[in-house]
């Protein structure tokens, strides 16, 4: 039986706010941190407004969503995450700035603290070394939704201990969560195989092979995938794939995750996304899918 | 529409019996050649425009060989196509349909209202090597058997986390598992040997099991 411990989430954009609805739903007191007072506050917001639909779809009562809410607490003051036993930080792929706010949660957590990084692109290792306990450091990378998806991958850095992995492992699957192990490499599992597959299926594009609605209509019929490599490229957003293209080939120089240069013309283009209207595809509504 | 088969030996696409074969008449409108053969077949066609579409059953070669190619302006009533498969396992419902730059418009139409007509989705695409399918899932079957061999995580972990992180029906390695990883050999070196493209090159466990195979083992 894992302890119930006080999980801190550092950084209140989606991925944040989602990873401290799947803390504070698991029982854990939550608090969520942002160098802005009011970005952490309109997180809590969004996270009552998420468990509000929990109500009206029957998942939740009213007392229970009262009760979940009662352990969540928007901080805007670093020195507040004093009590976690577990930092999650979600904020921009940034090396520098990950480093910068671990080294500060390190002057107010204790040494028996553990940190988490959910960075889907850069290196465990690299991180904890700015946090000033690489060794109670660990790679926690959720998935979009993270409130809906229950995969988290997990790896060490090079100087993470046995025990504080077994530790995180334990308290991520205390959060519900279904950790799975992977190695400190870049992309981990899920990048690693998707940005490169995604490129494939522009660079089809690109010489001509076949138009995007028709790759879709070849991967969803062959593979039975719930979505083909450019809907799915709309829905995260062209400019996204752009940023996962430069991380990930920065650091390995596998030919297939360089940014295709198609993709970087729809970006000057502004055909981002699916909530532009236009991105590989053309949208008449920009319901998000499943809705 | 009406349409006549011709088969060739054994057919990839159409191993079994399936509505596009049972609706089949002695002549039709549209000409499907099956089977090994259907490129052969195709050149004892007497008069090609006696058909709105004529449709030539592919492995992994390009319509060109069979039609040849000229400036990049070649196209007709003629045109390629195959069910995609994995293997031994059974043929998938996607059939890509394969256009060459001046195909007419009605033979693609044709194509298409064939097979969907027969309970098939279909896709269609330029004459290219590995069409659609096999050019995206190639290399990364081979990234997911190379990183099995660098250890990323173990081949339940990668099933599991691409099932569930992008609610793939199978992951990369126990599919390859299920259809053989001979089977993907044998497509990735043609794709290789076409494309010149290193990620195409048959990954080490899948030159193994095509060893082995080669071997009777």
């Amino acid at each position: 039986m894992t302890e119930t411990i006080t999980i801190g989430v550092a950084g209140s954009g989606t991925m944040g706010t989602g990873i401290a609805i799947v803390a504070a739903r698991s029982g854990h007191p939550t608090i969520v941190y942002d160098v802005d007072q009011g970005r952490a506050e309109a997180a809590v917001g969004q996270m009552k407004a998420f468990f509000a639909k929990s109500v009206q779809r029957g998942k939740l009562t009213q007392a229970q969503v009262d009760e979940i809410m009662g352990r969540v607490v928007a901080t805007g003051d670093i020195a507040a995450m004093a009590p976690c036993g577990l930092v999650v930080e979600a904020i921009f792929e940034e090396l520098e700035v990950k480093g910068r706010l671990f080294a500060a949660l390190d002057r107010v957590c204790g040494p028996d603290k553990l940190f988490a990084s959910n960075t889907s692109t850069l290196s465990i290792t690299e991180i904890a070394a700015r946090s000033g306990r690489d060794d109670r450091f660990v790679g926690m990378h959720f998935c979009l939704p993270a409130q809906l998806m229950k995969l988290v991958e997990m790896s060490p850095g090079l100087a993470t201990s046995p025990e504080s992995f077994e530790r995180a492992w334990k308290i991520c699957d205390a959060m519900g969560q279904r950790p799975v192990k992977t190695q400190d490499a870049p992309g981990f599992i899920l990048n690693c195989f998707l940005v490169p597959f995604n490129n494939d299926a522009i660079r089809l594009v690109e010489e001509g092979v076949a138009e995007p609605a028709e790759i879709d209509a070849a991967i969803k019929g062959a593979l039975g995938y719930a979505m083909g490599p450019m809907e799915l490229l709309d829905l995260v957003g062209l400019d996204t794939q752009v940023l996962l293209c430069e991380a990930l080939h920065g650091v390995t120089g596998e030919p297939r995750a360089s940014c295709p240069p198609l993709l970087r013309r729809m970006v000057a283009a502004r055909r981002l996304r699916r909530k532009t209207k236009r991105g590989f595809l053309s949208y008449e509504t920009t319901a998000i899918f499943g809705a | 529409m009406s349409h006549r088969v011709i088969r060739t030996g054994e057919s990839r696409s159409f191993p079994d019996a399936h509505p596009l074969l049972e609706t089949a008449s002695a002549s039709g409108e549209v000409l499907v050649l099956l089977g090994p053969g259907a490129g052969r077949a195709l050149a004892e066609v007497a008069d090609r425009t006696a058909h709105t579409a004529i449709l030539v059953e592919l492995g992994v070669e390009c319509l060109g060989v069979h039609t040849g190619e000229s400036r990049g302006e070649e196209g007709s009533n003629v045109l390629g196509f195959a069910r995609f498969r994995l293997g031994d396992a059974a043929p998938s419902d996607l059939v890509e349909i394969v256009h060459q730059p001046a195909t007419t418009p009605e033979a693609l139409a044709a194509a298409r209202a064939l097979f969907q007509a027969a309970g098939l989705k279909t896709a269609v695409c330029g004459d290219f090597p590995g069409r659609i399918v096999d050019r995206l899932v190639r290399p990364y079957y081979n990234a997911a058997l190379g990183r099995l061999d660098a250890r990323l995580a173990t081949a339940a972990d990668m099933d599991l986390t691409l099932r569930l992180g992008l609610g793939y029906p199978e992951g990369p390695i126990e599919l390859l598992e299920r259809t053989g990883l001979a089977a993907h050999h044998d497509v990735t070196a043609a794709l290789y040997e076409a494309l010149g493209d290193r990620a195409y090159a048959p990954a080490r466990r899948a030159r193994v099991a095509k060893a082995r195979q080669s071997e009777g083992v």
